[in-house]
């Protein structure tokens, strides 16, 4: 890369760094209770070791932003990363710039896991000492990738991807059969259940931080590793073999790290769709094709974009929620079709 | 400067033997054209020598078997070029040829300032280095033919692996891409095997030719010795006159079986 493109990355990078920290701070400072938005940055400059500003804001109010605020923004910023990695790395395994990071299964394993606890403690608030929501959509989702994988790879010894997605199809709609039934069996949750799919942030607390950020790490890290490699295998699985690539096992890494990051992410905050399409394309469009800089630059873009769509989805319908599924939704699928639209046929 | 040996090499795709007991030696710096109808088995071995079928005997660079479980080792020592590349139409011409380098960059790491360096020189020997932050899609098929022989340039590796280098390109840059690879096997001393359909071009730059029939080599000489209108008319099943130019070249043409 010459001095030119290098300093372009750096230019790139800085802006969506920047990009993110507001962000955050817009997030944190607009929501329908709380203190007034500009004393926020005080208190939080107020709340650095060392340094000691009046805000004005009360304790109470600081405990909005703390415990309730805070901590949405936070998660909207991993769940938005980690999605928009994960599609881009699915986009790059698969070759195909249409796939999101629920291709092989992850939504619907995920969506019956959650499901089935819905239908199994009814409309009867958790007794249970650990919410068991989130283990059991990130189980769904990992038997649902784990039944994918083993079917679409045993099919023939064809290094083709073909049998996977074809996999993933089926087992997705295997999963969503099962949990229509059980949903057409149990109506009483059916509400509760929808409104899981269309995705929420809004119960989001420290603790779904804590669950999430180990495996989102793991699942990053890992992606971003193998970003260069994600450039080899776009000439095609014969000429990356010639290239000296262990296709096989590259491409299961990829997938287990992109699967492990969205399963974690889906556990937390439900189905948010769009996400890990739109936000690739927009960074291909600005920074170019390399997933060199498409990787790192979807994690940054990713966690700005699902903050400040949160935004609209606390204030539009106060003191009601908008899905965020809704707001993303909103923007992505006409997104989508000028995408559609406008792409030039790729060889 | 490497030789290239096959020794008892057979494939077979879902039972049905695609080559069988392909044997021959390239010796250092020798251009070996692969000849024969479509179906013959030619690609086929050039996909083995590339590591990407299955394949019983061996493979052997300077009388070293090629290890099948190292893809990388291979990439080093052989480049290969496919018949159609699969040629990324949004990435730069920088970012292709830096795909050759893949054999040599450890696996999470990037490339290394010798890498670069690498890069720069095969850019340059190429006429490419102005298009280096033009993207793939703008170049034309003969750029684009350039480029894909500047990427396996870039990998370093003595043998270099055609697989029909020039069905796509018009008569002149035919001409080109064959001139590029002859004058870089002279400088370089790389040993070349290429599978091509046109036979007059495959004597005029092949020092040798070998024809392939149902997965057999059944001739295998000169262009003098090979190209001959019984041996074309009984493996091709085509009707052709064979001339011979006073300077040794050898033209095959075409006949019309029923005359006008």
């Amino acid at each position: 890369m010459s001095i030119q493109g290098r300093g372009h990355s750096v230019l790139w990078f800085s802006l969506s760094g920047l990009l993110v920290v507001c962000a955050i701070l817009l997030g944190v400072m607009i929501g329908p209770a709380g203190p007034t938005w500009w004393r926020i940055p005080l208190e939080l400059i107020n709340q650095l070791p060392l340094i000691s500003i009046n805000s004005g804001v009360s304790k109470v109010d600081w405990n909005i932003v703390w415990m309730i605020r805070a901590p949405r923004v936070v998660l909207a910023a991993i769940v938005g990363a980690t999605l928009s990695v994960s599609g881009a790395s699915y986009q790059g395994v698969f070759r195909n710039p249409l796939v999101d990071p629920y291709l092989l299964g992850v939504a619907a394993g995920a969506g019956l896991g959650a499901t089935l606890v819905f239908a199994f403690r009814g409309n009867q608030p958790s007794t249970w000492l650990i919410d068991p929501l989130p283990l059991a959509s990130f189980c769904g989702a990992l038997v649902a990738v784990f039944i994918t994988y083993t079917v679409g790879t045993s099919y023939g010894r064809t290094r083709s991807t073909v049998t996977l997605v074809l996999a993933g199809v089926a087992v997705t709609s295997l999963a969503t059969a099962i949990q229509t039934f059980i949903l057409q069996r149990n109506n009483d949750v059916i509400r509760q259940v929808f409104s899981w799919v269309l995705g929420r942030l809004s119960s989001a607390t420290w603790g779904d931080v804590r669950l999430v950020l180990p495996y989102v790490v793991i699942s990053t890290v890992v992606l971003l590793l193998h970003r260069r490699l994600l450039d080899v295998l776009r000439v095609g699985d014969d000429e990356a073999t010639a290239l000296g690539t262990n296709i096989r096992r590259v491409r299961l890494t990829i997938v287990l790290a992109a699967t492990l990051g969205t399963a974690s992410v889906v556990a937390v905050s439900g189905l948010i769709g769009f996400v890990g399409i739109i936000v690739p394309h927009a960074v291909r469009l600005i920074a170019g094709s390399s997933y060199r800089r498409v990787l790192p630059l979807s994690v940054l873009l990713g966690a700005a974009f699902l903050v400040v769509a949160d935004i609209p989805s606390r204030i539009l319908a106060d003191p009601a929620e908008t899905p965020i599924g809704v707001i993303t939704a909103f923007f992505g699928a006409p997104f989508f079709l000028i995408l559609l639209r406008t792409r030039k046929n790729e060889s | 400067m490497s030789t290239l040996g096959f020794c008892e090499l057979t494939i077979s795709y879902d039972g049905v033997c695609a080559v069988n007991s392909f044997n021959n030696i390239l010796h250092s710096g020798e251009w070996l054209c692969l000849i024969g109808p479509n179906g013959a088995g030619k690609s086929s071995v050039l996909r083995a020598a590339a590591g990407l079928v299955k394949y019983s005997g061996s493979v052997a660079i300077d009388q070293k078997e090629i290890p099948t479980t190292s893809a990388r080792w291979r990439a080093q020592h052989i480049a290969y070029v496919p018949q159609t590349p699969l040629m990324p139409e949004d990435m730069s011409v920088y970012e292709y040829v830096l795909l050759g380098r893949n054999p040599y960059i450890k696996h999470f790491a990037s490339e290394s300032a010798h890498d670069k360096l690498v890069i720069e020189k095969v850019l340059t020997r190429l006429d490419l280095t102005r298009f280096s932050y033009r993207l793939v899609g703008t170049l034309s098929g003969g750029e684009r033919q350039r480029l894909v022989i500047a990427r396996a340039l870039a990998q370093e590796a003595p043998v270099l692996l055609l697989d029909e280098p020039t069905a796509a390109l018009d008569i002149g840059h035919q001409q080109h891409a064959l001139e590029l690879v002859d004058t870089l096997r002279r400088e370089q001393g790389l040993t070349v095997i290429s599978a091509m359909h046109d036979l007059t071009l495959a004597g005029l730059y092949a020092d040798r030719l070998v024809l392939m029939h149902q997965g057999v080599c059944v001739a295998s000489g000169s262009a003098q010795s090979v190209l001959r209108s019984e041996i074309l008319a009984e493996f091709y099943g085509v009707s052709a006159r064979v001339h011979h130019e006073p300077d040794g070249t050898v033209v095959v043409i075409p006949q019309r079986s029923i005359s006008n």
